[in-house]
């Protein structure tokens, strides 16, 4: 079963993910910000994170960042999440490493699919 | 206009000492010292010594000047 | 035969005569072949030394004291041996400076001084005038005694004459106006008169032939030559001491000065000048009259003496030895022979006359009028266009003026001497000349200050020495003036100051004045160096540098139409046309417009000007036309021009620049603040883009959950439900509270303030929130005053206000522990309010940050574990609220250690007027 790791700084998010993911048969781990969410990651090891880019301590692109940088990590699929939607932050995460990027609001259906994706699954 | 040719400063120095080589003999010979001399009742050729002298002397002086002035051509 | 009418006519004819020479000698130089250009011509011409003093005076003075009449004929032949060198500088420097007249000359050398000018002119009229009385005494009288013929009469008690019956007027007006038609009819550019020149020589002949026909007349017609004559003499004693000089040091001594004083005068006379300096042609002439014009005063000369014995042979008492070249033949029926003679001795009267008053004339226009009428800037003499009309007319009147003041002097002073003597006093004043003109020529130290000096003592001695005294023997000044000295101080005595005597006259006035003179002169001149104008007319007259070395005198640079309007303007159109039409064509132009206007322009157009009005004048026109600076004043004045221009310009520049500069960096600034602005929207968009999308996003998910998954427990689907609800709402009011703040901001708020009871919006709000503070166990207290205070406000955004502060005080406090007071107080003005809590508190530099947009207590990464449930605008809209109703909401913290240590947010209202007393 694959894991996931959530990371969200806003509590009913998390918890609409969390339902999702679990209901799509996914081991799940939650983390609050950036920091908390290297921690799980070390912890967790999951092979996907949902990553929120807007948090507080430690953005998104930090936390990309950091795990692109550590080859043991190479094989850690990241799918980032904002509201912000622009060119440019889009741009940005991609070159960071991320693997694909999801705007808020998003579709469940939508989000499910390209979970399933990234993960390598039909 | 004037020809400049022979122009005072350095015409003939000859001619100029001559000229004031003149001049000084006139003044020697139509002054006192010289004029006292002939300055006596006489009578020279019927003329009045005095007379005959100033003119005579005065004639000289007037040819010694052409010569000098006119003689080395123009 | 010789009657009144026949000897009228005579003259008439004789005049006539000249005349027509004159005339035909112009047009022979109009034409280019000039008459004149000939070294015996000059030398001729030369020959106007000799005058009726010569002709009628030698005679007398011969028959008085013997060969005491020779010294002032072997003079001029002394000067002229010294010729080549004095006599050819002066024609040299004269030439090359354009000298005009003796005025001129010194005028020019002593820095172009025109009151030096003034001085020699006033010197050389009052000088002169006794010398023409002297030529209207002796044709007065040779005509008066002519008209008695065949009686011998003397002219006597002249003076007594009435003024009508008087020939001596009659002569003096018929000179004047022949001299005027004679010399006036145009102005020639060099002031040289070829006609004059021509007939000056002509009537040099016929002076000579005159004499000497006389002369042989007496030598061999009425005796048997010249030893006859003089054996004669010698019988008589009288007559036989003529023939030896007075044997004592006086008459050695006066013979000296007499030689010294014709030495001079054959080159200062205004005449002899003329003659001399300013006609002369060429200065290779010279050379001939070196020796030639003392032989023509030696042949004039031979028969004085003979017809000075004959005449007293003849006429041993009663009549004048000065007529007995007139006397003589008369006496024996020689009409003609008398009648050449009357001619002989007008000639040489007119002869003079003509030629010192048309040098007079000039010197009196040039140097003495002229200057006066061009400074005299009523007449607006530097405006006319043509101004040769006026120096013809000028002259005129002067020529009449001093032929006037001849025959004035004449009735005055005239009969107290004979010719001769008059004569003198003239020689004597010219003199005063020699220490002025020979220092100037031979010494570069002489000075303005110095040359005037000299003058003036020179001619104040002269004056006083011998005109004066001549007045006195004529009976208009006392006698006692003579005798026994001024005032009756003996030692001013005129003719023996200071004691000197045994002198005679002429010996003592030499004496004194030319020692006045040099005096004055060295002791002025060597006062101080000569100045730069003084120096440099040293130069061109002491070196008189071949060719003339004034042409660089003028630096400076004028239009060639200025400098031909300018010459125009004295000479007249035509004369000025022609001259610089020469001029031109010797340049290689065909006009003189082609050429430029050089230095050696403006020094000819200044050489013509100083023709007609004397060089000090023509110096002056020509620099109010000419600027002397290496550029001309209308160049320098474009050049400043330019280089103000350019510097203006700079300056410009600079000023643009920094204008330049400062709007770019104020452009800088903007594009900076806009660029900020632009970010703050960005981020403000972005901002609230991420607020709205966040609610959004749960919203969204939990409903496709629910939607898609109906078989979700009861829990998580009221759950769900709820978190949708409670997110709907969140999302209400920021849309809400964005909306406030956009209404805010761009003013278009309306809210209407009236009256409101603030205690009672107080105790409603606190009543909202109660069940929060419950909630989480916050105490909740306030004091206020039961009612009364009233504010203009909006009473739902007050409340909104109240809201914002007590739920923001709960959030931040601990629960259970949390306690928040409210405090309302009133001032005379205002009522404050204060929400106090005593959580974490705001830390100072953060008392200003809460209140921009969606920044919260600690920025965007906050310290607290929970991120509060807030949008980050509400204190921005409420201070914005509580702005538009005229107070004023900030945060304090209070004192570290106090009860409440929190957060005070404070803000007041003001109370309107009337609520005043009532607090």
């Amino acid at each position: 079963m694959k894991k996931i790791l959530i990371v969200d700084d806003e509590a009913n998010i998390v918890i609409s993910l969390e339902f999702l993911m679990k209901k799509e048969g996914f081991h799940v781990a939650v983390a609050n910000d950036g920091e908390e969410a290297l921690e799980l990651i070390a912890s967790f090891a999951p092979d996907l994170v949902l990553l929120d880019v807007m948090m507080p301590k430690k953005s998104g692109y930090e936390v990309c960042e950091a795990v692109r940088r550590n080859p043991e990590r190479a094989g850690l699929k990241i799918v980032m999440l904002t509201a912000k939607g622009r060119e440019t932050e889009i741009a940005k995460g991609l070159a960071l490493g991320a693997d694909a990027y999801i705007t808020k609001p998003f579709s469940t259906k939508d989000l499910v699919a390209k979970v399933r994706s990234v993960l390598g699954d039909a | 206009m004037s020809q400049e040719k022979q122009s005072g400063t350095g015409f003939r120095r000859l001619t100029a000492q001559r000229l004031v080589a003149i001049f000084l003999l006139g003044g020697v010979v139509f002054n006192w010292p010289l004029l006292s001399l002939f300055n006596r009742q006489a009578e020279l050729f019927g003329i009045p010594l005095l007379y005959l002298y100033l003119f005579g002397s005065w004639l000289v002086l007037i040819v010694l000047m052409a010569v000098v002035i006119e003689g080395k051509g123009d | 035969m010789l009657q009144g009418w026949s000897i009228v006519l005579a003259s008439l004819a004789y005049l006539g005569v000249l005349f027509a020479i004159a005339w035909w000698a112009d047009r022979r130089a109009d034409s280019g072949r000039s008459v004149i250009a000939n070294p015996t011509v000059y030398a001729l011409s030369l020959a106007v030394y000799c005058t009726t003093w010569t002709f009628y005076g030698s005679v007398g003075r011969a028959a008085a004291t013997g060969i005491g009449f020779l010294p002032i004929y072997l003079g001029p032949t002394l000067m002229l041996s010294l010729g080549w060198f004095v006599l050819h500088k002066m024609v040299r420097v004269a030439k090359a400076n354009r000298i005009t007249s003796i005025a001129d000359f010194v005028a020019s050398r002593y820095g172009k001084s025109p009151l030096l000018g003034g001085l020699v002119t006033i010197i050389a009229v009052v000088g002169v005038v006794p010398y023409i009385a002297l030529q209207l005494k002796a044709v007065s009288n040779s005509f008066t005694i002519l008209l008695h013929h065949p009686d011998i009469v003397m002219p006597t008690g002249l003076g007594a004459v009435p003024l009508l019956q008087d020939s001596a007027l009659y002569v003096a007006v018929g000179m004047a106006a022949f001299t005027i038609l004679f010399g006036t009819r145009h102005l020639d550019a060099t002031e040289r008169h070829e006609g004059m020149v021509a007939a000056i020589a002509f009537e040099s002949v016929v002076k000579l032939a005159a004499f000497f026909a006389v002369g042989l007349f007496v030598t061999y017609g009425l005796h048997g030559g010249f030893q006859h004559i003089f054996d004669q003499a010698e019988l008589v004693p009288r007559l036989a001491k003529l023939m030896v000089a007075g044997d004592s040091a006086a008459n050695y001594g006066s013979w000296a000065a007499l030689t010294f004083l014709s030495m001079l005068s054959v080159l200062l006379l205004p005449r002899q000048f003329q003659i001399a300096v300013v006609e002369n042609v060429n200065p290779d002439h010279v050379r001939r009259a070196v020796w030639l014009f003392p032989l023509y005063l030696f042949l004039i000369n031979i028969f004085v003496l003979p017809i000075a014995l004959g005449g007293l042979l003849r006429f041993p008492t009663g009549v004048d030895a000065d007529t007995f070249v007139l006397t003589l033949p008369m006496a024996e029926q020689g009409e003609a022979l008398a009648l050449f003679v009357f001619i002989g001795g007008l000639s040489a009267a007119t002869g003079m006359v003509i030629v010192e008053t048309i040098a007079l004339s000039t010197m009196v226009c040039n140097d003495l009028v002229m200057p006066v009428l061009l400074r005299w800037k009523s007449l607006g003499l530097a405006e006319r266009r043509d101004l040769s009309g006026l120096l013809l007319e000028i002259r005129r009147w002067a020529i009449a003026a001093i032929l006037m003041l001849g025959y004035g002097y004449f009735r005055l002073a005239g009969e107290a001497y004979a010719l001769v003597g008059i004569g003198l006093i003239s020689f004597a004043a010219v003199a005063q000349f020699a220490p002025v003109l020979f220092g100037g020529l031979y010494w570069k130290g002489g000075t303005r200050e110095g040359a005037l000096a000299g003058l003036l003592a020179g001619f104040v001695v002269w004056a006083y020495t011998l005109l004066l005294p001549s007045f006195s023997k004529s009976g208009w000044l006392p006698a006692e003036f003579l005798s026994h000295g001024p005032f009756g101080i003996e030692l001013l005595r005129p003719q023996q100051l200071f004691g000197l005597a045994g002198l005679d006259e002429i010996s003592h006035c030499l004496l004194w004045s030319l020692l006045a003179n040099v005096g004055a002169y060295l002791a002025l001149s060597l006062r101080r160096a000569p100045d730069a104008m003084e120096a440099r007319q040293a130069n061109l007259f002491v070196d008189a540098p071949v060719g003339g070395g004034s042409l660089s005198s003028w630096r400076g640079s004028a239009r060639v139409a200025d400098l031909l309007a300018l010459v125009e303007r004295f000479l007249g159109v035509e004369r000025a046309r022609t001259a610089l039409g020469r001029y031109a064509r010797s340049r290689g132009a065909s006009r003189i417009e082609e050429l430029q206007a050089d230095a050696h322009l403006i020094h000819f157009a200044e050489s013509l000007l100083a023709g007609a009005i004397g060089s000090a004048s023509a110096h002056v026109m020509v620099a109010s036309v000419v600027e002397e600076e290496p550029l001309g004043l209308d160049e320098v004045m474009n050049i400043l021009d330019e280089a103000s221009q350019v510097r203006a310009y700079s300056r410009e520049l600079e000023t643009k620049s920094r204008e330049l500069e400062q709007a770019t960096q104020e452009l800088r600034e903007a594009n900076e603040r806009l660029r900020e602005v632009d970010r703050m929207k960005d981020d403000f968009i972005s901002t609230v883009t991420h607020e709205l999308r966040t609610p959004l996003t749960s919203i969204r998910a939990f409903s496709e959950m629910l939607f898609e998954d109906p078989k979700i427990d009861l829990a998580e689907r009221s759950r769900f439900l709820g978190i949708i609800v409670s997110e709907t709402e969140r999302l209400t009011r920021l849309i809400n509270q964005i909306l406030d703040l956009a209404k805010l901001e761009s003013g278009r708020a309306d809210w209407t303030p009236v009256a409101v009871d603030l205690s009672e919006i107080v105790r409603e709000s606190m009543e909202s929130v109660s069940q929060l503070y419950r909630d989480k166990g916050v105490t909740l207290e306030c004091s206020l005053p039961a009612s009364g205070l009233e504010v203009m406000a909006d009473r739902d955004r007050l409340m909104q206000v109240f809201l914002n502060l007590l739920s923001n005080a709960v959030k931040f406090v601990a629960p259970g522990t949390g306690r928040v007071e409210v405090d309302v107080a009133a001032t005379d003005d205002a009522v404050q309010v204060s929400v106090t809590d005593n959580g974490p508190g705001i830390a100072h530099e953060d008392h200003e940050v809460i209140f921009e947009k969606f920044r919260q207590g600690t920025g965007n990464n906050g310290t607290l574990t929970d991120k509060p449930q807030g949008t980050g605008l509400g204190l921005p809209i409420s201070r914005q609220i509580i702005e538009y109703f005229g107070g004023r909401l900030w945060v304090e913290s209070p004192p570290p250690g106090s009860a409440m240590a929190g957060a005070r947010f404070i803000f007041t209202l003001p109370l309107p007027t009337t609520q005043k007393e009532q607090t």
